[in-house]
């Protein structure tokens, strides 16, 4: 039983399975708390009916996703259209497997750890790209032009602030980099505060949303890429969103914060309270902001985060230099 | 340096509004949870029309059959039916010394003349309300010259066909005035 | 684009006609904006032709909602039509209620009591300043903020409960009557008010705090949909839109109507004419009317809410008269027809939004789509009142 478990194979078939389970619980209780949230912030109670508080509410909605019919509209590219969503939760798993949340419980312990997370968390434009295209529907289309421009525009950021922690730290493996970072003092947080806030608002727009949702700008685009998916296609687009905020967050916990690391008894526990944090400030940014124009979007990529991107890089890497 | 000033400035008008928001979070929410409470303002609600009986007798309404509500309302929902006792009408004839008379029907925009006033009574037979069209304007009970007319204050009404929208307002007065006794007789 | 490559969708004749008198060379896309979208606010249907994301060419197609109003006055006796007025605008109903009322009372030479022109002042602007509370919520969602129009919501709802003590109803209100007002004010009424308007003076610098301050919202309104005057003019563009564009016009102000004389109040103007200052007008617009309500409560006289001496029936002489008040999104004007007969000849209602949504097609061209719809949200359209 032992040498099974010891084989690298079975550990990496278990932690998917329960990536799998962790990535579908999440996304309800992320639901549920960013319906709480906006409730909250908008004075209301938020989802109340089903379940106590509306705990059951996200559930109730993924079963009335999950049994609607699906609608593929007149004109429709059918196998484009359907991969889509299917191929923007996909990567999910993958991107979450070497994430550390404690030196034990990590899914796949990889020197390319972020390079792999940042790799497959770019097949999502893709998909966006895909379900644009693949709609017949103009808004749709203008929804995944916008998509895929921000996403470029806004990878470049973040790669530069993770290479700064990659500078710093000396390698591309998660682990490495959270064991660098051990006691509250020695947060690359107070190191790079710069890079920090530059990561937080690339990750925004690199995850959609509010105030970079420009690609579904309900207001402009009705519903951007997603307008014409019913039932379960736009549930998966959902998930894939919601996911990728976790992993994004994850990744900020662990470059940022020190992963497991804690005042009080380091332990996984950290990195779930961090990333909700992060999480719940990402929500109250949502909900508190107007969407910013496209070009607006884009100037702020190309006028302000990727010139400080550079000159942080290359001061951490001068200073880095000159220290070690 | 402007420039520098300007942009920490627009940054810090974030920071601002994300306080605001986050103080609201905190306050006590607006909701009412209606199954469950309900909104305390429902006594100055403007429902639909009800007929307001005589002081001296619940059974009764007010009503002098004049027509003006029924010419006045723009949606054609109200009309009633009457007919005269007394001086003006023969009687007929053979039977069992019972009345047999003769109904008249006011419409919507029926009514071409005053209505006659002599020593003959008029009783009101049935005061329909085709709430489906009404849209809850009061002109009938503002230019009503007896108030025999009055807001109803029902704000939860519900059905499941029109037909249960098309009140007769006299049976409605009467039920009311039954059940209200039958409470004072308990 | 080729009618097979639309798989059998050519649209119908407002999208033909738009292609075939289009100005774009082949590489633009023809979008329905409409009727149903959600930031045209009803069935408003906008066909804008883009160039990536710039609009080249922008037709508003009008009449999803015409209902026909100026047709049903002359069917229905002046008094029958009252409820109509509320329809029109739903959002400023008491402006429209008053117009034609004033129109009628014009023409029959109807008095009307010093208490209800008062208790008209009062209900009106207090109408006007949940119609820019609207306007500001729906504004803000037109940009992508969410929560602002909740707030907005949680003081329109205490205008609305306070305005239901007299008129009964919460949106569109049947409250004016030739010769006063159906119902009178009570001790209540003017205590709520009062409590409101404390309370909502203490609101607005949070307002602003979270929006008008907020570095996105003013890259969204400045410089943005910047109007001239003259085309103000040409287009006959009215309310806080030609007030933006810093003319000073207010029919409250310029023809003075009622007790307005007797008030005291700025009529706010920006200077640049673009989205920011209209918001800005609007915004100010409400603490103005915040003013004026204090004064009318202040200097309310006693006395009849309605006139004792109304005819019975209202059957004017024949002649034409023309009426018209400050509405929330300009000038509304009734021009009445009169033959002697119990119904109107001929009734004309003037919309603002139809002229400020007039201007949207010009003011539109070669913005990007997002400013479009900024544009559009700046004009506080209406919907309804544009089809009448």
């Amino acid at each position: 039983m032992t040498a099974l478990l010891a084989n690298p194979l079975v550990q990496l078939v278990i932690a998917l399975l329960a990536l799998l389970g962790f990535v579908g619980l999440n996304g309800l209780v992320l639901v549920w708390m960013e319906r709480k949230v906006v409730g909250f912030i908008q004075r209301r109670p938020g989802p109340f009916e089903v379940g106590p508080h509306g705990l059951l509410q996200p559930l109730a909605d993924a079963l009335k996703l999950i049994g609607k019919q699906l609608v593929t509209p007149r004109g429709a590219d059918r196998p484009l259209f359907w991969l889509a969503p299917i191929l923007s939760v996909m990567p999910v798993p993958l991107c979450f497997l070497p994430i550390p949340f404690s030196p034990l419980l990590t899914g796949m312990e990889l020197n390319v750890g972020v390079v792999l997370i940042l790799a497959f968390s770019g097949l999502n434009v893709l998909a966006l790209c895909l379900a644009g295209w693949g709609s017949n529907n103009k808004y749709s289309l203008l929804g995944a032009a916008r998509a895929v421009s921000q996403s470029v525009a806004y990878e470049i950021p973040l790669l530069l602030t993770v290479l700064c922690i990659a500078f710093q730290s000396g390698s591309l493996n998660l682990n490495v980099i959270a064991g660098h970072q051990s006691g509250i003092l020695h947060w690359n947080l107070w190191v790079q505060p710069l890079a920090f806030v530059m990561f937080f608002i690339a990750a925004t727009a690199e995850t959609n949303r509010a105030p970079f949702d420009l690609p579904e700008a309900e207001s402009e685009l009705t519903a951007g890429h997603h307008t014409e998916y019913s039932g379960m296609g736009f549930g998966l687009f959902m998930l894939a969103e919601y996911m990728y905020m976790i992993i994004i967050c994850g990744m900020a916990a662990v470059l940022f914060m020190g992963g497991w690391d804690g005042p009080v008894a380091p332990g996984w526990w950290w990195m779930v309270i961090k990333i909700y944090a992060m999480l719940a400030a990402m929500m109250w940014f949502r909900w508190t902001f107007p969407r910013v124009r496209f070009d607006q979007l884009l100037n702020v990529c190309w006028k302000w985060l990727i010139p400080l991107g550079l000159a942080n890089l290359l001061a951490t890497a001068l200073i880095m230099k000159l220290v070690g | 340096m402007a420039t520098l000033g300007q942009t920490i400035k627009s940054l810090w008008s974030m920071v601002v509004g994300m306080k605001v928001t986050g103080i609201e979070f905190f306050k006590p929410k607006l909701t009412v949870h209606y199954p469950r409470k309900e909104v305390d303002n429902l006594g100055t609600y403007r429902g639909h029309c009800d007929l307001v009986a005589r002081e001296d007798d619940p059974l009764t309404p007010k009503c002098i059959m004049c027509g003006i509500c029924v010419d006045n309302c723009p949606s054609g929902c109200l009309s009633l039916t009457m007919h005269v006792v007394g001086e003006g009408k023969p009687r007929p004839a053979g039977g069992a010394g019972e009345l047999m008379l003769a109904q008249e029907v006011i419409l919507p925009g029926s009514i071409k003349k005053a209505p006659p006033t002599g020593k003959a009574e008029r009783v009101l037979d049935s005061f329909r309300l085709n709430y489906n069209y009404c849209s809850l304007c009061g002109l009938c009970v503002q230019n009503c010259p007896v108030s025999s007319l009055a807001w109803s204050r029902e704000a939860y009404l519900v059905g499941r066909s029109r037909q249960e929208f098309e009140f007769d307002l006299l049976a409605r007065l009467r039920a009311k005035a039954a059940s209200s006794q039958g409470v004072k007789a308990a | 684009m080729a009618l097979e490559a639309n798989y059998g969708m050519v649209g119908d004749f407002y999208t033909q006609n738009f292609t075939t008198t289009h100005t774009g060379d082949g590489d633009t896309l023809i979008l329905n904006l409409g009727p149903q979208h959600p930031s045209t606010h009803g069935v408003l249907r906008v066909v804008v032709e883009l160039d990536g994301e710039y609009v080249k060419k922008a037709e508003p197609v009008l009449g999803y909602i015409h209902r026909m109003h100026e047709k049903m006055g002359e069917v229905k006796t002046y008094l029958q039509y009252l409820p109509n007025m509320g329809r029109v605008d739903y959002l400023h109903a008491l402006g429209w209620n008053w117009a034609y009322v004033g129109a009628v009372e014009k023409l029959m030479g109807i008095e009307v009591p010093e208490r209800a022109e008062f208790i008209r002042v009062i209900t009106c602007e207090l109408n006007r300043i949940s119609s820019h509370l609207l306007w500001w919520g729906a504004y803000l969602l037109d940009l992508g903020a969410f929560t602002p129009i909740l707030y907005a919501f949680a003081d329109r709802e205490r205008i609305m409960d306070i305005l239901q003590m007299v008129t009964g109803s919460r949106l569109t209100y049947c409250y004016y009557r030739f010769g006063g007002v159906s119902a009178d004010i009570g001790e209540k009424f003017i205590s709520d008010l009062r409590a409101f308007l404390a309370q909502f003076k203490a609101r607005i610098p949070m307002f602003h705090e979270l929006v008008t301050g907020n570095m996105i919202l003013r890259g969204r309104c400045v410089d943005i949909g910047v109007l001239p005057v003259e085309m103000c003019r040409r287009y006959g563009a009215t309310g806080p839109v030609l007030r933006g564009s810093g003319v000073a016009y207010d029919v409250r102000r310029f023809e003075p109507y009622s007790v307005y004389d007797q008030l005291d109040f700025d009529v706010p103007v920006g200077k640049a004419g673009d989205a920011m200052d209209r918001y800005d007008v609007r915004v100010a617009e409400m603490v103005q009317s915040v003013r004026i309500i204090e004064q009318a409560l202040d200097k309310l006289p006693e006395g009849p809410f309605l006139n004792p001496d109304l005819p019975d029936r209202f059957i004017p002489e024949p002649g034409e008269v023309y009426y018209s008040v400050e509405g929330a999104r300009g000038k509304i004007g009734v021009y009445i027809v009169s033959d002697g007969s119990p119904k109107p000849y001929r009734l004309k209602l003037r919309s603002p939004s139809f002229s400020n949504l007039s201007l949207f097609a010009e003011l539109s061209q070669g913005t990007l789509l997002g400013d479009a719809i900024s544009i559009m949200g700046s004009l506080d359209l209406v919907i309804p009142e544009i089809d009448r």
